[in-house]
């Protein structure tokens, strides 16, 4: 137990990811499936407080969001990448584990919201932010929310913000610092090359995303009026700094997915990825681009046609070189020898719903257009057929894929099936009336319409639908832990991948190598025109390894964090200053420790 | 890659703070003449004073500059003379930037005031902040050199020091321009 | 398995196509985008359908091509190895200009259409001010020194210029059958224009989280020949109606005087309360509460009896008022019309 506790080892930590983030997207989806049971019936649903759903809707989002589908795909980056670079560990071990506790004790504080109302004096249990994942001012004002609810939000956001931001320097340097001989950027595999894309983004979005909580921080708790017209301040500076952290934001979490997608798909085709090149260009391009498309957020705003145009402009850009790895995706395909297993059918899933979502989200650069489409289920189907349909059957496929490499342990093909077709099914079935309750006008986060509206139909089958979604994760996670019983008999290289992490063992050893290989090619472990594959690495390393211990300080450095919150959220100065306190004496212990990697 | 992966992870921190400081400094440049009250910017900035502070931090910056340069050839004497000195002047700096408020704050302008002071305090505080970070960092590597376990080996970690508070300086320009000379 | 994904496909975009061409029939589908009536909402629903058809061809062919490249290519037993292709310029080119010449066919109807609806009436314009509030709306005709809550009332064929702002949080003007939204923002105006073509209620509602009761921030436009338009307007300017002695609905008045009720609500010549909408002529309207529930008896009694377990979060408390009073105010409210 202690040595999780104190763990450096990326796969360990990799693991811890997992299984937290995990944990969150069972309750996102739990929030989810309140929300579309109230949604079943018009005229006041199934009785879920409009406060409730207020909490639930926002929690989803932010829970999903933050908490979920970032987190599962830094379980991938660190499994895996070190072990795609051919490197024993990441750049900076102990920030590796920091960034994990900071992120399981943001996400406990977050959550700690849903029961937390007793404390402060208020008249229900839950005191769970409120006002939306995207907290717009005013509304967040201390005068428009007066509880501790939209603190709990800001104030776990910007925990939440600090491991990103330090998985996102370590990153970075592990991917350029840390590569194999001969590991070529242009030889890097395309996960890896999307994570680093993804890192940048990371730690140039996310300051964005501080300010604007700070500055809410500041009007809430010290009178300032940033976001408040009463003082001459103008709610619309919230939306900009949001959405300049924002449109990046949904490119940090479809950028993971789509490299795990270009990993699947090749392995599986028995074929190189079409158009390596075209595709790293095209997500570099596509986070360039990224950041001039932020105010397709904003369409009915009142921008003015000068701006609307130049945005609806970029947004319609950008479609370009996400078509671009489509089509190369397919061009994989094509031509191949495709093996069905899960893992490709999650990963096929994704290139079918992405088509949809990226599609409606073209019907939403059109800045008119979107008048009638922006703030209606219609913007709620796109969302989620990019981040659900995109996102998270991309994830699952790096699960399928990568799970055996991880534990040694097959997930089963015969559940990952059913587990498949009831997601593709569930799926559609919930989002795709959703662009037809939409465009009959049916708004967001309502907690109930009229029977009038006649979307009634629509809501039931989108219920229905997310209801077979939870009964397909159930499987899925049943067939997670069925694994445990199952004996650890994966080989190294179970779908024959091309790249180093199925050199080693599956697990591989805590060192990941015996000796670092040398690599000549993009494919290090396929025949080429060019290469043999790879001689085999030595069962056993030729000299003894050293590997890092752990350390406490990580873990005791993050609890710091939620302390200063906790005293913040309570208006308790010593409590902030003891958390500060935690935070600078785990600094220099940490510092002064002596820690060899 | 060449780089020293701590050098590096420096460097994107560093690229980080950018967009840190930049937001705050867009924040400030947004609101820039719509504070409803005064006291306004032209009444109560004190150009020459700042120049003195701004000259402050520039004279550290060559101390930094000094005391690395000692620190990697090995001669400590110096080393420790110049982290010393580097630290003293931004004790400086922040002794007139604390001047600087009172004074705002005596003439009326608060944190809540208006949108000038809101913006003013935020974005000069959280640069004041970077400053004591920076200042607290130093006495630590001055304070490991008086006990002699500070030498040329730990010639990286000075140097790293040093973009640190160079990064802090070159932000204090552009919102020293931003701020007091672009009005 | 493979065949039955295309199916599945196929069966889903037919599906999809006769459902958007059912929803255009707006009876049973009161908020509709389909349906519009008028130039605004007509250029938006073209604009739409446009795009829509672009995307629909994408969709086939790219949907299309992967279905192909699933079923042609799934492995056989004892195939040989792959061809191990890498890429090919001239393909990588093509489906980077295809997408690009599409795109230029959606952009030049969007900035055009932009443009024409960037909320400039022409000369002649009736200008309404909408003030966003949590959660009901005010409305002002300057020119006709008139104010209407919830409903909003508009002549046919005229031009409208809206110009809106919100006395609190941001809000959204959204009435799909007239147009597209707009936010209603504290500190800021923003302007629709449009003219409505044809005479009829129209449905709307917020379309901007704006707290707990967002869901029940409901609006109606009447969209009236000049004449009725007129009587209308002269309705709203007359003072409100002084009920008959000794009838109910003048104990209600009394009833009215005497309760919270002045606190909040405005009724010309009675009470000056500025919280809630004004009551001068409630009784002409066809829905109470935001156009939560149609303005009968009943809707009333259990508003005033207990607002906040209808609406959540709304400031109207529950009001503590005898049965005969209860019933007297109601007579009075609906004696204003």
């Amino acid at each position: 137990m202690k040595s999780w506790l104190t763990t450096t080892d990326h796969k360990r930590i990799g693991l811890l990811y997992f299984w937290t983030a995990f944990g969150f997207f069972l309750i996102g989806g739990l929030e989810a499936l309140i929300i579309r049971a109230q949604l079943v019936r018009p005229d006041g649903g199934l009785g879920v407080s409009a406060e409730m759903f207020n909490q639930l809707f926002t929690m989803h989002g932010t829970t999903m969001i933050f908490l979920a589908l970032m987190p599962l795909s830094a379980a991938f980056f660190n499994y895996i990448i070190p072990l795609q670079i051919g490197a024993r560990d990441v750049a900076f071990p102990r920030l590796n584990a920091f960034s994990y506790w900071v992120f399981l004790l943001g996400g406990l504080f977050l959550n700690a919201s849903f029961i937390a109302g007793p404390l402060f004096g208020a008249d229900r249990l839950s005191v769970a932010p409120d006002a939306g994942w995207f907290g717009y001012a005013n509304l967040t004002s201390r005068q428009f929310s007066p509880g501790p609810n939209v603190d709990f939000w800001l104030l776990g956001l910007q925990i939440l913000g600090i491991a990103s931001l330090a998985a996102g320097f370590n990153f970075i340097v592990t991917i350029l610092n840390m590569r194999a001989p001969g590991m070529r950027m242009l030889r890097l595999p395309l996960f890896t090359w999307m994570a680093l894309i993804t890192q940048f983004l990371v730690i140039t979005a996310f300051p964005v995303i501080t300010v604007a909580l700070v500055l809410l921080m500041f009007d809430r708790f010290f009178g300032t009026h940033f976001f408040l017209p009463a003082g001459g301040g103008d709610p619309i500076l919230w939306q900009h700094l949001f959405w300049m952290f924002g449109h990046p934001e949904v490119y940090i979490l479809i950028l993971p997915a789509m490299g795990i997608v270009s990993e699947v798909l090749p392995t599986f085709s028995k074929k190189p990825l079409f158009g390596y090149t075209v595709v790293v260009y095209s997500g570099v391009v596509i986070a360039f681009l990224g950041w001039s498309v932020w105010s397709h957020h904003m369409f009915s705003t009142g921008l003015g046609p000068i701006a609307d145009s130049v945005f609806a402009g970029t947004t319609m850009l950008i479609a370009i070189p996400t078509g671009v790895k489509i089509f190369n995706w397919i061009g994989t395909l094509w031509g191949g020898q495709i093996r069905f297993t899960t893992s490709l059918l999650f990963a096929v899933g994704f290139i079918a719903m992405f088509i949809i979502g990226g599609l409606s989200g073209v019907t939403h650069a059109s800045a008119p257009s979107d008048l009638q489409q922006t703030d209606t289920y219609y913007v709620v189907a796109h969302i989620h057929y990019v981040l659900f349909g995109g996102t998270v059957l991309g994830l699952f496929a790096g699960m399928y894929y990568w799970w055996p490499k991880m534990t040694g342990r097959f997930l089963s093909e015969s559940l990952g099936k059913v587990h498949f077709w009831l997601t593709m099914i569930g799926m559609n079935l919930a989002f795709f009336p959703m662009h037809f309750s939409g465009l009959l006008g049916m708004p967001r986060r309502i907690y109930t319409y009229p029977a009038e509206l006649g979307v009634a139909r629509f809501n039931q089958l989108s219920t229905i639908g997310a209801f077979l979604i939870g009964v397909a994760t159930l499987i899925f996670f049943w067939n997670l832990l069925r694994t445990r019983w199952q004996p650890a008999n994966a080989p190294a290289n179970p779908w024959g991948g091309a790249t180093l992490e199925w050199a080693m063992s599956s697990p591989p050893p805590v060192y990941n190598f015996t000796v670092i290989p040398t690599v000549a090619s993009r494919l290090p472990l396929w025949q080429t025109e060019r290469h043999a594959p790879m001689v085999a690495l030595p069962a056993e390393p030729p000299a003894p390894i050293h590997v890092p211990g752990g350390s406490w300080w990580p873990m005791i450095t993050a609890l710091g964090l939620p302390i200063i919150a906790i005293g913040a959220l309570a208006h308790l100065i010593p409590i902030v200053l003891a958390g500060a306190a935690v935070v600078i004496v785990g600094i220099y212990r940490w510092a002064y420790e002596p820690f060899e990697m | 890659m060449g780089v020293d992966s701590r050098k590096m992870a420096f460097w994107a921190f560093i690229g980080s703070e950018c967009l840190l400081f930049g937001s705050l400094i867009a924040t400030y440049l947004v609101y820039k003449g719509r504070s409803l009250v005064g006291p306004y910017p032209h009444e109560i900035l004190n150009i020459p004073f700042t120049s003195f502070s701004t000259f402050d931090l520039l004279m550290s910056s060559l101390a930094m500059v000094l005391a690395l340069a000692a620190v990697q050839r090995g001669d400590m004497k110096q080393g420790k003379l110049w982290l010393f000195v580097t630290a003293l002047l931004g004790l400086v700096f922040l002794g007139g930037q604390f001047w600087e408020f009172s004074h705002f704050l005596h003439e009326g302008l608060g944190l809540t005031t208006n949108l000038f002071g809101s913006t003013f305090y935020v974005l000069t505080g959280t640069h004041g902040a970077h400053v004591t970070v920076g200042v607290i960092w130093l006495l630590t590597l001055w304070i490991q050199a008086v006990r002699g376990k500070l030498g040329p080996k730990q010639a990286l970690t000075v140097e790293i020091t040093g973009l640190y508070w160079h990064f802090v300086d070159v932000v204090w320009i552009v919102i020293f321009t931003v701020v007091y000379l672009i009005q | 398995m493979l065949r039955g994904a295309i199916y599945f496909d196929a069966v889903r975009f037919v599906l999809a196509v006769l459902l958007l061409f059912l929803t255009a029939c707006s009876g049973q589908f009161p908020q509709s985008v389909f349906a519009p009536r008028s130039d605004f909402s007509t250029e938006l629903a073209g604009l739409f359908k446009g795009i829509f058809w672009w995307a629909v061809a994408v969709f086939v062919i790219v949907e299309s091509l992967l279905l192909i490249a699933l079923v042609r290519y799934r492995a056989r037993r004892g195939a040989a190895q792959p061809k191990p292709v890498h890429g090919h310029t001239a393909l990588e080119i093509g489906w980077t200009l295809a997408p690009a010449l599409i795109l230029v066919f959606i952009a030049v109807p969007t900035m055009r259409a932009i443009f024409a609806t960037a909320g400039h009436a022409p000369e002649g314009a009736l200008r309404v001010e909408v003030i966003g509030h949590q959660w009901w709306w005010e409305y002002r005709y300057p020119t006709l020194n008139i104010s209407a809550y919830n409903e909003l009332h508009l002549p046919v064929g005229t031009p409208i210029q809206v110009e809106m702002t919100s006395a609190d949080v941001n809000h959204s003007f959204w009435v799909p059958r007239l147009g597209g939204k707009r936010d209603l923002i504290q500190g800021r105006t923003n302007r629709i224009a449009f003219r409505a073509d044809s005479t009829g209620e129209y449905w709307g509602q917020c379309a901007e989280f704006c707290g707990a009761s967002h869901a029940n921030m409901r609006l109606r436009v009447f969209v009236q020949s000049d004449s009725v338009f007129q009587r209308w307007v002269d309705q709203q300017r007359a003072a409100p109606a002084t009920p008959a002695k000794d009838s109910p609905a003048e104990a209600g008045l009394q009833v009215f005087r005497r309760s919270a009720c002045i606190g909040c609500h405005t009724i010309a010549g009675v009470a000056q309360g500025k919280i809630g909408p004004d009551l001068s002529h409630v009784g002409g309207r066809a829905t109470i509460a935001g156009a939560l529930f149609p303005n009968t008896t009943e809707t009333l009694h259990r508003w005033i009896m207990n607002a906040p377990s209808l609406k959540p979060g709304v400031l109207m408390p529950p009001q503590n008022l005898s049965p005969q009073d209860l019933d007297a105010v109601i007579a009075y409210l609906q004696s204003l019309k």
